[in-house]
């Protein structure tokens, strides 16, 4: 059986042969509601899998190529351990940029923790220096030994330790997401398999019928097939439809919030959810084509 | 047209038919007779590739049924129309679309042959019934749609399988009359039926031949029938 001409035959359509199949009230209700269901889910999961990966991919932009010196000193030494601790950071290799944090914008850092009236001046809190690495990097232990010999009171702090987990849970998540599609697909395709084979199964009659009457198996085959790639689509069309109408009714990401607010689409990214009823129809058209002919060979 | 050569069926371990050789030339009319059980419906079966022998050789056209794809399977089906004793529809389909159905899965327009259905229906009787559902039908109806089911494609040979076998006297001899001028148009005819009365109404008409199978085997009937 000749899968490009299942395919066009489905796009096609052939009025008489649809009707020689009789509707199936039960199989095709739940076809399509399966379809949207899984669609819906779907379209969650594929958002979730883009939101994971764009926060993933901002943690390790962001924060790969910078570290944070903090410098804890007694008033009188603060400002002098500063300027070694900038001096360090010039002559190192691979350092590319440096930046003494201001009180206003430590007092921003502060803010969502105390609030805005915090009088950052008045508390003994440590002086910070950003640090923008190049291309090739540097040394992390030699930088350390070295503030530590010339400035006592810095502490480099290269966000290793809490950056590594959090993109490796944004990314584990990601492919969550993708696991989870996968999984709907394969629920689609064993759902429509069900479905199809039992439509085959009630439809034993028609089969010999059809059969007595000089229908070829791709002939029978198709009618099936279309019937069920149709339903799929249609249930996956407003699964999705309905899905994508969740997702941009969630509230927008904010700077408070968390990655949860920021879960939804950006941009074209709102196309992709377009291709699930396409993968629901082929799913269908691929389970229902293997389910009808191996019902069919065994109806010899 | 259709020939068997030291044909023999086995099922389940155990032998329905025997080393059976017949040929079927083009236009004639066979009856097939024998007690219930005794295999006619499988002799059938053979003939249009329902079923494949076990042992021997069986030929449609020339062409041995083993040697015979799926597909190939379904086109001798076509050239040869066959009736069943319980005749099935698809009973969601009016009846003109029922008989119609060959034309349908062989993917002809329905709409040239429309003249030919309408003919064929006021054929074998059903005009009036042409919108009708097949559950809507008798049994003699019934039968005779499922005839005009078998012929729309003008096949070369009509196998019926107790055809009459659900319809009473009167019907019986209503379809015996459509499938005697069939034979007359040059058609094959191959008849099962343990109707005795029908075979010799049958002969009356028309040059039959009556084979019997008996202990699995194929024999010509006696000068009784």
């Amino acid at each position: 059986m000749n899968v490009i001409g299942d395919g066009l035959a489905i796009v096609r359509g052939d009025a008489q042969a649809d009707r020689v199949v009789p509707p199936t009230g039960h199989t095709a209700w739940l076809t399509t509601f399966t379809a949207g269901a899984m669609a819906f889910l779907a379209v969650f999961a594929l958002a979730l899998s883009l939101a994971t990966g764009r926060l993933a991919e901002r943690w390790s932009n962001e924060l790969a190529r910078t570290a944070t010196v903090r410098i804890s000193a007694p008033a009188g030494q603060e400002a002098a351990q500063v300027q070694a601790a900038e001096r360090v950071l010039e002559q190192t290799p691979g350092v590319a940029e440096t930046r003494l944090l201001d009180v206003e914008e430590q007092r921003a850092l502060l803010e969502p923790w105390f609030g805005p009236d915090l009088p950052v001046e008045a508390l003994p809190i440590p002086r910070m220096i950003e640090v923008i690495e190049d291309r090739q990097g540097y040394d992390a232990e030699g930088l350390r030994l070295r503030l530590a010999a010339e400035a006592p009171g810095a502490v480099l702090d290269d966000h290793t330790r809490w950056r590594r987990p959090l993109v490796s849970a944004a990314w584990r998540l990601r492919i969550l997401g993708w696991l989870s599609i996968l999984l709907i697909a394969g629920a689609v395709g064993a759902m429509i398999t069900l479905a199809a084979s039992a439509a085959l199964a009630a439809n034993a009659q028609v089969i010999r019928v059809l059969r007595l009457v000089g229908a070829r198996d791709v002939y029978i085959a198709r009618a099936f097939v279309r019937r069920f790639t149709l339903r799929a689509l249609t249930g996956a069309a407003v699964g999705t439809v309905i899905g994508m109408a969740a997702i941009a009714l969630l509230p927008r990401a904010s700077e408070e919030g968390g990655f949860l607010t920021g879960l939804g689409f950006h941009g074209w990214h709102w196309l992709l959810p377009l291709v699930i009823p396409v993968l629901a129809g082929l799913v269908a058209f691929a389970a229902t084509r293997q389910a009808a002919l191996r019902s069919l060979r065994e109806l010899m | 047209m259709i020939e068997l050569d030291d044909v023999s069926y086995s099922y389940g371990g155990g032998e329905l038919l025997s080393n059976i050789s017949l040929d079927l030339p083009s236009g004639s009319f066979h009856f097939l007779t024998g007690p219930s059980g005794a295999g006619k419906t499988t002799f059938l079966k053979l003939c249009y590739g329902a079923l494949l022998a076990t042992r021997g050789r069986v030929s449609a056209f020339g062409s041995d049924l083993r040697d015979m794809g799926r597909d190939d399977i379904a086109r001798l089906r076509r050239q040869v129309g066959v009736v069943h004793q319980d005749c099935e529809f698809l009973d969601h389909l009016p009846v003109e679309e029922n008989v119609a159905l060959p034309l349908t899965v062989s993917g002809r327009d329905r709409g040239t042959e429309a003249a030919n259905l309408s003919e064929l229906l006021s054929w074998v009787g059903l005009s009036g019934q042409a919108r009708s559902l097949p559950p809507e039908l008798s049994g003699g109806e019934r039968q005779r749609a499922a005839l005009a089911r078998a012929v729309i494609m003008s096949p070369e040979m009509v196998i019926a399988d107790e055809p009459t076998g659900n319809i009473d006297w009167e019907m019986s001899l209503r379809l015996l009359k459509l499938l005697v001028e069939l034979n007359r148009m040059g058609k094959t005819i191959l008849i099962a039926t343990h109707d005795l009365n029908l075979i010799r109404a049958a002969k009356q008409q028309v040059s039959a031949r009556v084979l019997r199978i008996k202990d699995r085997s194929l024999q010509l009937a006696g000068a009784d029938l």
